[in-house]
C-alpha cells in the first residue's frame, strides 16, 4: 500500500473558492435583507424594485455555491478522499449541502426563499470560522477513520444537520412572528420606526401555521437521517472500538440531540406544547448540534474527537 | 372520529391541534376538568393515565436529554476510568461528594435509570391500548361519511348533471381503490381511508425500542470485554488469568471464554514520510497473529487492523493500541541476572515518546526500581532534554532514572506495573541527584550507579494492545434498531387520510381529513373532484395556494 499523494498547494488554491463563496454569501445576505426592507415598504414604487433584489439574492447564493463547490471538491482531490474527516472539511461540506438543499427547496416551494437570509448569514459565519481557526493542512486518514462507514455515517450526519439547519431557521422565523413583544408591542416600541419596519418584514414571512408545518417537514427528514446516523455510527463503533455503544462524549451528545428532537415530535401532538414550545425545542435541538460540533469537538475528551486541531 | 361531529370553527381548530397527533392517541389531559372523588382504584387509574400520557412521555424525554449531559462533562468510570482517578486526585474534597450522586457513573446511576425506566413504562402503557385500537381499525370498514362534508379541512363541491352524479360514486370507488384506499360504498356516498401503515409503523417503532432495550440488557449480561497487551513473539492463552483487565457482564461464566491461544508474530506499522504536511501520521497498523484452537497443530493466521477485528468463534479480537517494548537485561552487583525481558512502554505523545517502569525486586544486595523513557527517534531540545521527533524507530534511545529502596511488592497489595511509587525511595540518577541519567542506544549497556550492577538495551520489539470482546445481544440490537428506523420512516412519511365523496341534489362533494401531517390533502381533493367531473373544474395550477389552509 502506497501512501497517498497529498497536495497542500491545491488545497490552498481551492480554499480561495471558499473565500469567494463567503464574499458572495455575504453579498446575498445584504441583497436579501434589502429585498425584505423594500418589499415591506409602504411606497408602491419601492415595492416594485423588491422582486428583482430577491432574484439577485438567490442568484448570488447560487454563484456562491458554485465557488463553494470548487472549494469542497478541490479539497477532496487534494486529500484524495472524502472531504469530511476534520472540522474544516466537515464545515465546508455540510454548509454546502445545506445551501444546495435550500436552493432546491426554494425552487420547489418559493415560500422558503426568505430562509435564504438566515442561511446565507449562518454559512458566511461558519465558513469564516472554518477558514480561520479550523483550517488544517492536508492530512491522510488516521487508521481508525479508514473505513467505508466514514462515507455513510458522516455523509448522512451532514444531510441530517443540513435539514435541521433549515428547520431551525424556519422555527426562528416562527418564534419572531409569534413573540408577544411583536404581536402586542408596548407603546414606546410600537412607535419606533425600526420596529415598524421589522414588523412589516415579519409580515412578509409565511403565516405562523405555515412556518410551523414547513419546519416540521424539514425536521422529520432531519430526524430520520439523524436516527440513521446513530445506527450507522453504532455499527462502525462496534468494529472500530469493539463496542456498539460506550457513552463516549460524542455518542452522548448524539443521543441528547436525538432525544430532544424525539421530544419535539411528541410536543407537536401534545396540547399546550405545540406552537411556541415546540419551536423552542427545535432551536434548542439545533443549538445542541452546534454545541456537539464545536465545543464537544474542541474541548471535550473522548474517542470521537477528530477536529484535527492541536 | 369525534372531530367530524363538531361545529365548523371548532372542527377546524381541533384539526389544527391534531396535526401530527398520532392517530388514535388518547390524551389523558383532556379528561380532567373537574375531578370527582376518587377511590383507591380511581387514583391508580388516574396515576396510570398520567404516566402514559403524551405529556409525561415528552417531559421524561427532555429529562433524559438533560440527565445525559453530566456524563459528557465529568469523566465516567465506564468510558474513562483513568480520568476518574485523576479527577479524584485533583478534587479530593468535591469528588467523593459527587461520587455519592453517582456523577462518575451517570448512565448506570439510579436517577438516570429511573428516568428511562419510567419512560419505557409510559411507552408500554401508551402503546398497548393503541395496538388494540389499531388492530380493530384494521378490521373495520372506513369511517362512515359525515353529514356535513363542508366542515372538513379540505372540501370541494362541483355542480354536476344527473348523469355525472349517477356515475360519480362508482368511478370514485374505482379511483380510490386503485390508489390503495380501503373503500366502502353506500347509496349516496363513498367513504375511503388510506395510510394504515402510518400507525402500524409508529407501533413498530415503539415496540422495537422495547426490544432494543431488552437486547441491550440481556446482551450486556452475557457479554465480556477483556484487554491484553501482547509483545511480538508472545502468546496469549484465553483464560481469565491471561487478561490484563477483564470486564464481564453480570451473567458471565468463565466457561463462555472460547479456548484458543494467540501469538503475535509481528506488529507492522507505517508512518508517512513523503507528504510534508503529514509526516509521522500513521498510515496503517497491522497485527499479524496466529490463533490455535484445541486439536489444531498449525495456527490460523489473521491480519488484525483497526476496523478489521479477527472474528473467532465466541469472541472478536480488536486492535486498540500499540507501542514499543525494549528488551532490557539487568545484572545485579553479584553478576546474576536480576531482570530480563521486554518492557512495555506506554506512549505519551504522537511521536511515541514512551514511559516505562522496571521493578527489580530480586536484585542483591538491595532491590531497586527504574523510571524510564524511550525515544524511537531521539532528538534533543535546546534545553538539552530528549524528545522523540518521529514515531518510527530511526534512532532509538532509552533513558533511565534509578531509585533504590523498598518497592513495596512484598506487602501483598497488588500494585500497578506501569507506575513506580517513588515516595520513600532514594533517587540515584537524573533530576537533582547530580548524576546523569543512564542513556542507552540499541545494543548498548551501562553501569548502574553505586556498583549495583549493569543494564543493557538488547533489542527492540513492538507490542499490540488487544481487546477481546463478545456480546451475544448485539445482533438483536441491530435488528431492533433497523426495525425501529423502518417503523419511524413509515410513521412520519406515510400520510393517513380519509376521503369522502357524496352526491347531493345537484353537486358532487369531495372532502378529506388528515390524521397527522399531510402535505397532499388539498391536492388529493382537487385531483379527485376534477376526475369525477373533468370538463369544468380544472385543478388550480398554483400548488402553493392549494397548500394554504384557511379560507
Amino acid at each position: 500500500m502506497q501512501p497517498v499523494q497529498l497536495n497542500e498547494s491545491l488545497s490552498r488554491v481551492t480554499e480561495l473558492g471558499i473565500y469567494a463563496a463567503m464574499l458572495f454569501y455575504a453579498a446575498a445576505f445584504v441583497m436579501l435583507s434589502m429585498h425584505l426592507a423594500r418589499a415591506a415598504s409602504e411606497k408602491k414604487a419601492v415595492r416594485a424594485t423588491a422582486s428583482s433584489l430577491s432574484k439577485w439574492g438567490v442568484n448570488l447564493i447560487i454563484i456562491a455555491a458554485l465557488f463553494h463547490g470548487v472549494g469542497v471538491i478541490g479539497r477532496g482531490i487534494a486529500v484524495q478522499r472524502v472531504p469530511w474527516a476534520n472540522m474544516y472539511e466537515f464545515t465546508i461540506t455540510s454548509t454546502l449541502v445545506a445551501v444546495v438543499i435550500w436552493i432546491v427547496a426554494q425552487f420547489l416551494r418559493p415560500e422558503v426563499r426568505f430562509v435564504g437570509i438566515l442561511i446565507s448569514g449562518f454559512v458566511t459565519l461558519a465558513l469564516g470560522l472554518a477558514t480561520t481557526i479550523w483550517y488544517v493542512q492536508v492530512k491522510s486518514l488516521m487508521p481508525a477513520l479508514q473505513d467505508y462507514w466514514l462515507l455513510i455515517h458522516v455523509s448522512v450526519a451532514i444531510l441530517g444537520t443540513a435539514f435541521f439547519n433549515i428547520a431551525a431557521a424556519l422555527s426562528i422565523a416562527f418564534l419572531l412572528r409569534s413573540a408577544k413583544w411583536v404581536q402586542e408591542p408596548p407603546k414606546a416600541l410600537a412607535k419606533n420606526s425600526a420596529f415598524k419596519l421589522f414588523k412589516l418584514i415579519l409580515d412578509r414571512f409565511p403565516t405562523m401555521q405555515r412556518l410551523e408545518e414547513l419546519s416540521y417537514r424539514f425536521n422529520i427528514i432531519g430526524f430520520i437521517l439523524w436516527s440513521f446516523t446513530l445506527i450507522a455510527g453504532s455499527i462502525w463503533a462496534e468494529h472500530a472500538w469493539h463496542r456498539f455503544w460506550g457513552w463516549d462524549t460524542k455518542e452522548v451528545w448524539t443521543f441528547i440531540i436525538w432525544t430532544i428532537y424525539a421530544g419535539y415530535l411528541h410536543a407537536n401532538s401534545t396540547r399546550g406544547w405545540n406552537g411556541k414550545r415546540s419551536a423552542w425545542l427545535v432551536v434548542i435541538g439545533f443549538a445542541a448540534i452546534i454545541f456537539n460540533f464545536t465545543i464537544v469537538n474542541m474541548f471535550f475528551k473522548g474517542l470521537h474527537v477528530y477536529s484535527g486541531l492541536k | 372520529m369525534a372531530t367530524s361531529q363538531r361545529s365548523k370553527t371548532e372542527g377546524v381548530k381541533v384539526t389544527q391541534e391534531s396535526i401530527r397527533r398520532p392517530a388514535d392517541h388518547v390524551s389523558a389531559a383532556d379528561e380532567t376538568p373537574s375531578e370527582p372523588k376518587l377511590n383507591l382504584f380511581g387514583w391508580l387509574r388516574w396515576i396510570w393515565r398520567q404516566v402514559t400520557s403524551m405529556r409525561t412521555a415528552l417531559i421524561l424525554l427532555l429529562m433524559l436529554a438533560a440527565a445525559a449531559i453530566p456524563g459528557s462533562i465529568y469523566p465516567q468510570r465506564s468510558a474513562d476510568p483513568n480520568g476518574v482517578t485523576t479527577y479524584f486526585q485533583q478534587n479530593p474534597t468535591s469528588a467523593p461528594i459527587m461520587d455519592k450522586f453517582q456523577l462518575f457513573d451517570v448512565y448506570s446511576s439510579s436517577w438516570f435509570s429511573a428516568i428511562y425506566i419510567l419512560l419505557f413504562i409510559s411507552l408500554i402503557g401508551c402503546v398497548i391500548p393503541r395496538i388494540s385500537v389499531h388492530s380493530k381499525a384494521l378490521m373495520a370498514p372506513p369511517a362512515a361519511t359525515p353529514t356535513n362534508l363542508s366542515r372538513m379541512p379540505a372540501f370541494k363541491s362541483v355542480k354536476a348533471g344527473p348523469k355525472k352524479r349517477a356515475a360519480a360514486l362508482e368511478s370514485a370507488r374505482a379511483i380510490l381503490k386503485k390508489k390503495g384506499y380501503r373503500v366502502s360504498i353506500s347509496d349516496t356516498s363513498v367513504a375511503a381511508e388510506r395510510g394504515y401503515w402510518r400507525e402500524t409503523g409508529n407501533l413498530i417503532f415503539h415496540v422495537s425500542l422495547v426490544g432494543l432495550l431488552i437486547a441491550v440488557g440481556v446482551g450486556g449480561a452475557y457479554s465480556f470485554s477483556g484487554q491484553r497487551i501482547l509483545v511480538e513473539g508472545d502468546t496469549f492463552v484465553d483464560n481469565l488469568a491471561g487478561y490484563d483487565s477483564f470486564n464481564p457482564g453480570i451473567a458471565f461464566t468463565e466457561s463462555q471464554l472460547p479456548p484458543f491461544a494467540m501469538t503475535l508474530n509481528q506488529f507492522d506499522v507505517a508512518y508517512d514520510r513523503t507528504n510534508k504536511t503529514n509526516v509521522g501520521t500513521p498510515l496503517w497498523f497491522r497485527a499479524h497473529v496466529s490463533v490455535r484452537t484445541p486439536g489444531q497443530t498449525t495456527g490460523t493466521k489473521y491480519d488484525i487492523r483497526v476496523n478489521r477485528p479477527a472474528e473467532l468463534t465466541g469472541a472478536k479480537v480488536f486492535l486498540s493500541g500499540n507501542g514499543y517494548a525494549p528488551v532490557i537485561t539487568i545484572h545485579d552487583a553479584k553478576g546474576n541476572v536480576a531482570f530480563s525481558g521486554p518492557v512495555v512502554y506506554l506512549p505519551q505523545d504522537a511521536n511515541m515518546t514512551s514511559l516505562g517502569v522496571i521493578k527489580v525486586p530480586d536484585a542483591k544486595p538491595q532491590q531497586f526500581g527504574i523510571l524510564s523513557f524511550f525515544y524511537p527517534t531521539a532528538g534533543q531540545l535546546s534545553t538539552g532534554a530528549f524528545t522523540s521527533v518521529y514515531p518510527a524507530n530511526a534512532n532509538p534511545l532509552v533513558t533511565m532514572n534509578v531509585y533504590k529502596g523498598n518497592l513495596g511488592l512484598d506487602s501483598g497489595i497488588p500494585s500497578n506495573v506501569f507506575s513506580l511509587q517513588v515516595h520513600g525511595l532514594t533517587q540515584l540518577t537524573g533530576g537533582k541527584t547530580g548524576v546523569k541519567s543512564i542513556q542507552l542506544g540499541l545494543g548498548e549497556s551501562a553501569k548502574l550507579p553505586n556498583g549495583m550492577g549493569t543494564v543493557s538495551f538488547d533489542s527492540l520489539r513492538r507490542y499490540a494492545s488487544l481487546d477481546i470482546d463478545y456480546n451475544p445481544g448485539q445482533v438483536w440490537v441491530l435488528v431492533f434498531a433497523l426495525l425501529a428506523l423502518g417503523g419511524l420512516i413509515m410513521s412520519l412519511i406515510i400520510p393517513r387520510r380519509r376521503v369522502w365523496v357524496k352526491v347531493t341534489g345537484e353537486a358532487i362533494e369531495v372532502a378529506a381529513l388528515a390524521r397527522g401531517d399531510d402535505p397532499q390533502l388539498e391536492r388529493v381533493v382537487a385531483d379527485l373532484s376534477s376526475k369525477l367531473k373533468p370538463k369544468k373544474s380544472k385543478p388550480s395550477g398554483d400548488d402553493l395556494a392549494s397548500n394554504e389552509k384557511g379560507d
